[in-house]
């Protein structure tokens, strides 16, 4: 009896889960197919994509799209653009938000808990509201099409999510380390600088990740306060190439990976650590 | 030690650059933008104080609700078909398939690439001509379904929403996943040795337990969509007609392109006020049905 029940199930079982394999096969490739054409049409000439050969692998090499892309499209500079803007914004962004959530958690002051508020205030205020008037701060201190005009929203914007992943590993980290460093005479900077910034190296790298994937991905901001060439990043950037290349799927496409290979590059390389910094700030708040 | 902690200097150095940066790029542009909501003014010289009329203008204003109504598409898209099929995916590759991993990370990789690139692309999927959705369909011999998906007023809105249901449903499969495995092992051992299904089992012991998680998948679905830009940016500028308009990209247009600086911002109060409004208003919903 007990035998024929396993039988049973294993039967009910062996059916379904064949077919759940084969879904999650195809959802993967619906996942990926799109990328997966993407880099195949990047390489290829106007005659194979738009006649005999859409879906399959490049017959001819087309390693002039990506030369076209990144000289004649400027793909180039807007990738060495975007590397500064986000560079500064990662930077920016992990030292005061680390300084901030030091303060927040570990010392004591009054006004402790509304300035905790006021920081995680930020999570929750969409970047409509300061479209318009940053624009016209940047405008009449004559800052529209440069750097700072990306780096300083981003930097606001991220600032409230490092704080939070900060803080809540900061309070992980039991104080008597810091204690007794201060017995033996070092001052509080030297406790931050020299004892705790070190041990945050995890933390730190999620908030890295985090900040790098909405700085380089970001537009709205990117649209309205960069239209010199000179100062547009790759998301902007990527705009004016479709719009001057719309009939050259390959070089447009070409200019498409350039975006999204330092992407691809860090989640092959940290998927989970990736995945963790999207997800830890979501659970947390 | 305590009064290390009490150093009222450090405390100022180490808040100072992140609070100036928030205030300046936070909290004072809300207050701009409440006050230039108020004004009829082109950005240029000074604007006139008219009350609340750009508030009332909104509502009277076809495209603005048009845009409103596109982005609830947009939101209710995501919560009646997106986050199912998330949650789907995450139960069943967390009930311990093979190759869990492999299927986890490749159902998140649309997430972390560009909104820019992934729209660039699916306007190419739906080019008429060379696009391969049309492609697929004449060669599937169903032609009489081939049409310009994003030039026609039927379709763009559409053909918008599916890229961003696309591109999130590995993001919200995975919080549903990470949520999924934090719940403890010896619960679904248990309902194990009592014979139940996998089926019974999510229904009466993951998804109730999961509900903390699916309220934030939700506000993210809900507050993202009305948020929603860059795709809808690159596809169709809110074309044709305003058929697939998001109030983002209106707020952006009003702005930038007619110079209305007033009537731009009040949008941008709106958008705010929407956001808020529906963070309390999700809360509540998940709050009280926790009672019962």
């Amino acid at each position: 009896m007990g035998k024929s029940k396993k039988n049973l199930d294993s039967v009910k079982r062996a059916i379904p889960s064949g077919i759940v394999y084969i879904l999650l096969f195809i959802w993967a490739a619906v996942q990926i197919f799109p990328l997966y054409w993407l880099f195949t049409f990047s390489l290829k000439s106007n005659s194979e994509i738009f006649g005999g050969n859409p879906l399959g692998l490049p017959k001819q090499w087309l390693w002039e799209n990506y030369e076209k892309a990144l000289v004649t499209g400027k793909v180039a500079s807007y990738f060495i653009n975007s590397v500064i803007v986000t560079g500064l914004t990662i930077l920016i962004t992990v030292v005061v938000s680390l300084m901030a959530s030091y303060a927040l958690t570990r010392m004591r002051f009054k006004l402790q808990k509304p300035m905790n508020a006021f920081y995680m205030l930020g999570l929750t205020v969409p970047i409509h509201s300061a479209l318009l008037p940053v624009f016209i701060m940047l405008r009449s201190m004559k800052l529209v099409n440069s750097y700072i005009a990306l780096i300083l929203p981003y930097t606001a914007f991220a600032i409230p999510m490092a704080v939070m992943i900060f803080s809540g590993f900061l309070s992980s980290i039991p104080r008597e380390l810091e204690e007794s460093a201060c017995l033996d005479g070092c001052s509080i900077y030297g406790v931050f600088f020299r004892i705790i910034a070190p041990l945050m190296k995890p933390a730190v790298a999620t908030v890295a990740i985090f900040t790098f994937l909405q700085a380089w991905n970001e537009l709205m901001f990117a649209v309205v306060f960069i239209s010199d060439s000179r100062y547009k990043t790759l998301t902007v950037g990527i705009q004016s190439l479709a719009g001057q290349y719309t009939i050259d799927w390959g070089v447009i496409g070409a200019g498409l990976v350039v975006a999204t290979i330092p992407t691809l590059l860090v989640y092959i390389f940290m998927s989970k650590k990736v995945q963790d910094s999207l997800v830890v700030g979501a659970l947390k708040g | 030690m305590e009064k290390v902690w009490a150093n009222k200097k450090a405390i100022v150095f180490f808040l100072f650059p992140s609070f100036v940066i928030l205030t300046l790029i936070i909290i004072v542009p809300i207050l701009m933008s409440s006050y230039y909501s108020l004004l009829d003014w082109s950005g240029f010289g000074k604007g006139t104080f008219i009350g609340l009329k750009n508030y009332t203008d909104l509502f009277k204003d076809k495209a603005f609700l048009m845009s409103v109504k596109n982005s609830i598409v947009f939101a209710i898209a995501s919560v009646f078909i997106q986050l199912p099929f998330s949650l789907l995916l995450a139960l069943v590759i967390s009930k311990g398939v093979k190759f869990e991993r492999f299927f986890v990370t490749v159902f998140f990789i649309p997430v972390i690439i560009s909104t820019v690139v992934i729209g660039q692309l699916w306007m190419k999927i739906y080019h008429p001509e060379y696009g391969i959705l049309n492609l697929f369909l004449r060669a599937v011999g169903l032609d009489n379904l081939t049409r310009e998906w994003l030039g026609s007023k039927e379709t763009a809105l559409g053909a918008s929403v599916v890229p961003v249901l696309w591109q999130y449903i590995g993001y919200h499969m995975l919080l549903m996943y990470a949520g999924i495995k934090s719940i403890s092992s010896d619960i679904f051992e248990a309902a194990k040795i009592d014979g139940a299904s996998w089926a019974k089992t999510s229904r009466y012991i993951t998804i109730p337990l999961l509900r903390p998680i699916l309220r934030i998948s939700v506000t993210f679905a809900v507050v993202g969509s009305l948020k929603v830009f860059d795709l809808v940016y690159v596809l169709t500028r809110g074309g044709p007609a305003r058929a697939s308009e998001v109030t983002s990209t209106l707020m952006v247009e009003t702005i930038f392109k007619s110079n209305k600086y007033g009537y731009g911002s009040a949008m941008a109060i709106f958008v705010i006020i929407e956001c808020f409004l529906l963070y309390w208003i999700i809360g509540k919903l998940f709050k009280t049905d926790e009672v019962v």
